[in-house]
């Protein structure tokens, strides 16, 4: 009969129960949605990492894996040295330079190597990289800043041509030749950010980063299969920290909604609260429907803001498909659930206190 | 032979001396009794008049728990309402006293079957269908078929019998009814003061009726005035 009480409760003023469960959805379709751009992010990352085909990952000393992504301090010659070591097939150096906005970079290449130890790029329409002023995008990117072949695109304050739009999934949404980039960021020619490694047999991985490590101490190496491992949100403190911050601000914004959507309710009940207590109700049974429908608000508005959470993903892939990935993390679904339960039942304490105190007289001449 | 029946006794069901309560509104304290001294023998069916402001429905709600009284004493089904806090007289509403109001007072999102089944609820007595003896109050009320409607498709004189039928379902000890017929037409009013009476009759339940209605009054075993706080003899000239 309590469930009952509380259902017919919910259902009776569909509008303004709709109304909390929107209010609740929203903190937790911010929760869900920046979780799922920050994992999103290094997902994406890692395939198109992986997407490349390497074995192992050479950076400049004092750098990691997420740390750096500009610049191009490595010198051009570790490539041709690091290409004459034991098991190792093809090298490629690539440089990359932030361009704004969220963590998009322009990759520097050189096509040969670069085809050499990846494989070709499969073009969707255009070419490679022929002129300095040419910049090869990933269908993904093409599609966010709505550009063709032959078009003009600004980056970095310079115009280029668009060559060629490739299939996305290889290192980068945009490419130009390296050399082109050294010069624009003022690295010498030929230095890289980075180097890729391609071995005779991925089973040699262990053994050549151990050669390496011995013969460049200092100089960091990643198994690419591994990157998993390190694309991940917690190897980001300051992402990490502000992930903490939203959803921090997710729980006290998910409390003043539920307070105010509770106390609305509260107040529109004055007179049943009344009639209830005249029946002989206790301060505990009111309080406890008050909880209870709170429950129900809280998993209503959990399950609407997952769904807006798919909402916002299907907007992002639709208007910045290459910038802002957005995943599905089903890990996180309990945990905004959870957020939004505490908010709901935190906040549906004070006008459950409020409700109980209520003279009965008073509240049955409520109108 | 019911519950009720069997506490059918000429000892005071509902005890009451010098009893007085003043509200305090803002700067102003308002005196709604002064002094009241009452006794209602088990199974009586008494009826109280007055005018507005009188104190009748204070004494009502003292009597029914629902506000403490300032001083004086109100025994209820042996219990001393003046000498407990909002859990006794919560206790008090939830076992021994039903109430039956002017304005129905019907959870208006739950069906007449609901709202009778959530007093059982409250009370701690099974909720999950009438017993036979209830059934036939509920036969006697009318109301058989109209248990599935809301009280939003109920006419005023079935949302009443509904708030009788929710009142009786507990087997209170006492019930009291607030201006019963008052949002009534005539032809309702009618029925239901003959139903309380029967009610009264049949199960010897004791009654408590509120009213500034005369002819209503009739239908009790007594009645008694009041005026300015306190019962008086006679109704005054108006």
């Amino acid at each position: 009969m309590r469930y009952k009480l509380v259902w017919e409760n919910i259902r009776f003023r569909p509008v303004r129960t709709l109304l909390s469960m929107l209010l609740i959805a929203v903190p937790v379709m911010l929760i869900l949605t920046l979780v799922g751009l920050s994992n999103g992010f290094f997902e994406d990352s890692e395939r198109r990492a992986q997407g490349i085909g390497a074995d192992i990952l050479f950076r400049p000393p004092g750098t990691s894996i997420l740390g750096s992504f500009s610049g191009a301090p490595l010198p051009g010659k570790f490539i041709a040295v690091l290409a004459q070591q034991p098991h190792v097939v093809a090298t490629t150096g690539v440089a990359m330079q932030l361009i704004g906005g969220t963590w998009e970079s322009v990759t520097g290449i050189d096509p040969q190597s670069f085809t050499r130890l990846s494989g070709p790029f499969v073009f969707l329409s255009g070419h490679g990289l022929e002129r300095p002023d040419d910049m090869m995008l990933d269908q993904d990117y093409a599609r966010q800043r709505n550009v063709r072949v032959g078009d003009k695109i600004k980056v970095l304050n310079r115009e280029w041509d668009v060559a060629g739009i490739v299939e996305p999934g290889k290192l980068a949404h945009l490419f130009v030749l390296l050399s082109v980039l050294d010069d624009l960021i003022g690295a010498p020619p030929g230095n890289v950010s980075q180097i890729y490694i391609k071995l005779d047999n991925p089973n040699n991985t262990k053994l050549v980063m151990e050669q390496l490590k011995t013969r460049f101490p200092g100089y960091p190496t990643y198994d690419m299969k591994e990157l998993a491992s390190y694309y991940q949100v917690s190897n980001v403190p300051l992402l990490k920290g502000f992930i903490d911050a939203v959803l921090g601000m997710g729980v006290v914004f998910g409390f003043f909604v539920v307070a105010l959507s509770m106390y609305m309710a509260v107040l529109q009940r004055t007179r049943e609260i009344g009639i209830m207590k005249s029946l002989g109700a206790s301060n505990g049974f009111v309080i406890g429907l008050i909880l209870l429908e709170a429950l129900g608000l809280g998993l209503g508005g959990t399950l609407l803001g997952i769904a807006f959470s798919f909402g916002t993903r299907w907007i992002m892939h639709i208007l910045m498909p290459a910038s802002l990935p957005q995943a599905i993390v089903f890990s996180w679904w309990p945990i905004a659930g959870a957020v939004a339960m505490v908010a709901a039942i935190l906040g549906a304490v004070y006008p459950g206190m409020i409700a109980v105190r209520q003279d009965p007289i008073e509240a049955l001449a409520y109108e | 032979m019911s519950s009720l029946a069997k506490a059918v006794t000429n000892a005071p069901i509902i005890r009451v001396r010098g009893l007085r309560k003043i509200y305090h509104t803002g700067k102003v304290d308002v005196e709604a009794l002064r002094g009241v001294d009452l006794d209602v023998p088990a199974g009586e069916f008494l009826s109280i008049v007055g005018p507005s402001g009188s104190g009748k429905s204070t004494l009502f709600h003292i009597i029914g728990g629902l506000t403490p009284p300032t001083s004086g004493e109100v025994i209820v089904a042996g219990r001393n309402v003046s000498a407990v806090g909002d859990a006794g007289r919560t206790e008090l509403r939830r076992k021994y006293v039903s109430f039956v109001f002017q304005k129905f007072n019907l959870l208006p999102n739950l069906s007449a079957r609901d709202n009778i089944l959530t007093a059982l609820f409250i009370s701690g007595l099974s909720s999950d269908r009438f017993d036979p003896a209830f059934r036939e109050i509920i036969d006697l009320l009318g109301i058989s078929n109209r248990l599935d409607h809301k009280p939003s498709e109920l006419s005023g004189g079935e949302q009443q019998r509904v708030a009788i039928a929710r009142a009786l379902a507990t087997k209170p000890t006492i019930l009291l009814a607030d201006e019963p017929t008052g949002n009534l037409d005539s032809a309702n009013s009618l029925a239901v003061l003959e139903i309380l009476r029967g009610l009264n009759e049949r199960l010897k339940q004791t009654i408590l009726m509120i009213t500034h209605n005369i002819d209503a009054a009739a239908f009790g075993h007594r009645t008694m005035h009041m005026r300015d706080g306190r019962i008086v003899e006679e109704p005054q000239a108006e």
